[in-house]
């Protein structure tokens, strides 16, 4: 059986960034998971991604939450971002959040984001967004709802996943 | 402030690891009832299916193990519906499958990772933990479930996924992976 779980780049921030972007991505697998572990220079923020530089209102979302105290459900539609979780500005917290891009490089489907975010000290929250396109992604960018910028040490890496 | 460009050259950026292996994939190429991984080696520890479907109709998706259609599976599950946050007992408790996920209608696109945990013991009830949903816009699904099955401890070594009544559609797509322990 062939290996199939591979690390394609990874990228730690020496110094803060109002964006990180994958560019270049071949269609040599069939998923993309991206780990994020960042942190917000100000302020608690949703990492919004957008994918081969569409920055249309393409994007949709339906996204879970739980908050310690009960739990939520919202949806987010003609959107200008994909989720791809969270960030906070809390000294030396870097939150984990890991985005799956389901069937990234074919042609002929729209294209599911799953997001899993954990924000220890408010919420755990489960996300899945659309982006209304076909065309394979072939770039990915990140960036902050509130216009904040990554930390230096925030973490960006993607792996690909090759399906026989 | 920067943006910072990360450019990527796949074919030489990677790096072999062993211990998660491609086992098989099913693309739908016309609408059939389900989806079978047959002949599934015992030589990993877990296994895990990656999909992409599409529904000839808006249904619920379940998960069987080695041909067993008895009420020997139970169902936990928390989803989200874009208004309400949702715990329920999909089926009302014994069934006939493990419940995945739900999708909407025939627009929808369903995307979900599935983990079947020590899927070759003998001696355990197997579980089944999963991430899912779909979006369409304006509605959408998004699912986190559990699930077990119940029958007298077997290794896996089949699994069907299937609607409860509708079809999977062109474009469907499911991926088994093994994982070594």
């Amino acid at each position: 059986m062939p290996s199939t779980y591979e690390p394609i780049a990874t990228q730690t921030l020496g110094s803060a960034a109002s964006s990180v972007t994958f560019s270049s991505i071949t269609g040599t697998y069939t998923d993309l998971v991206l780990i994020v572990t960042p942190q917000s220079s100000s302020g608690t923020a949703s990492v919004d991604i957008q994918l081969n530089g569409d920055t249309g209102t393409n994007y949709s979302l339906t996204f879970l939450y739980g908050d310690g105290s009960s739990a939520a459900s919202g949806l987010a539609s003609n959107n200008a971002v994909a989720n791809g979780g969270t960030a906070v500005s809390t000294a030396s917290t870097f939150l984990i959040n890991t985005v799956q891009i389901m069937n990234y490089s074919n042609t002929t489907t729209y294209k599911s984001l799953l997001t899993r975010a954990n924000n220890t000290a408010g919420n755990v929250l489960t996300s899945v967004s659309m982006w209304r396109n076909t065309a394979a992604v072939t770039s990915i960018l990140l960036k902050l709802s509130t216009g904040a910028n990554f930390t230096t040490g925030s973490t960006f890496t993607l792996y690909g996943i090759k399906a026989a | 402030m920067i943006s910072s460009l990360v450019g990527i050259i796949a074919s030489s950026g990677g790096v072999a690891g062993g211990d998660y292996e491609s086992i098989a994939t099913v693309n739908v190429s016309s609408a059939v009832s389900s989806i079978t991984f047959s002949s599934i080696p015992s030589t990993y520890q877990h296994l895990q299916v990656r999909f992409i479907s599409k529904l000839s109709a808006g249904d619920d998706v379940i998960m069987r193990f080695n041909g067993d259609t008895a009420n020997n599976y139970w169902n936990h599950i928390l989803y989200g519906n874009g208004s309400s946050a949702i715990s329920s007992v999909p089926f009302g408790g014994a069934y006939s499958g493990v419940a995945l996920y739900y999708t909407g209608s025939t627009a929808s696109i369903a995307g979900g990772v599935i983990d079947v945990l020590d899927y070759t013991s003998t001696n355990k009830n197997k579980t089944v933990r999963f991430l899912g949903g779909y979006d369409d816009n304006g509605s959408g699904n998004i699912d986190l479930a559990s699930g077990s099955w119940s029958a007298t401890p077997a290794a896996i070594n089949s699994i069907v996924i299937k609607p409860v009544s509708a079809n999977f559609s062109q474009y469907s797509s499911f991926a088994l992976y093994g994982i070594k322990g």
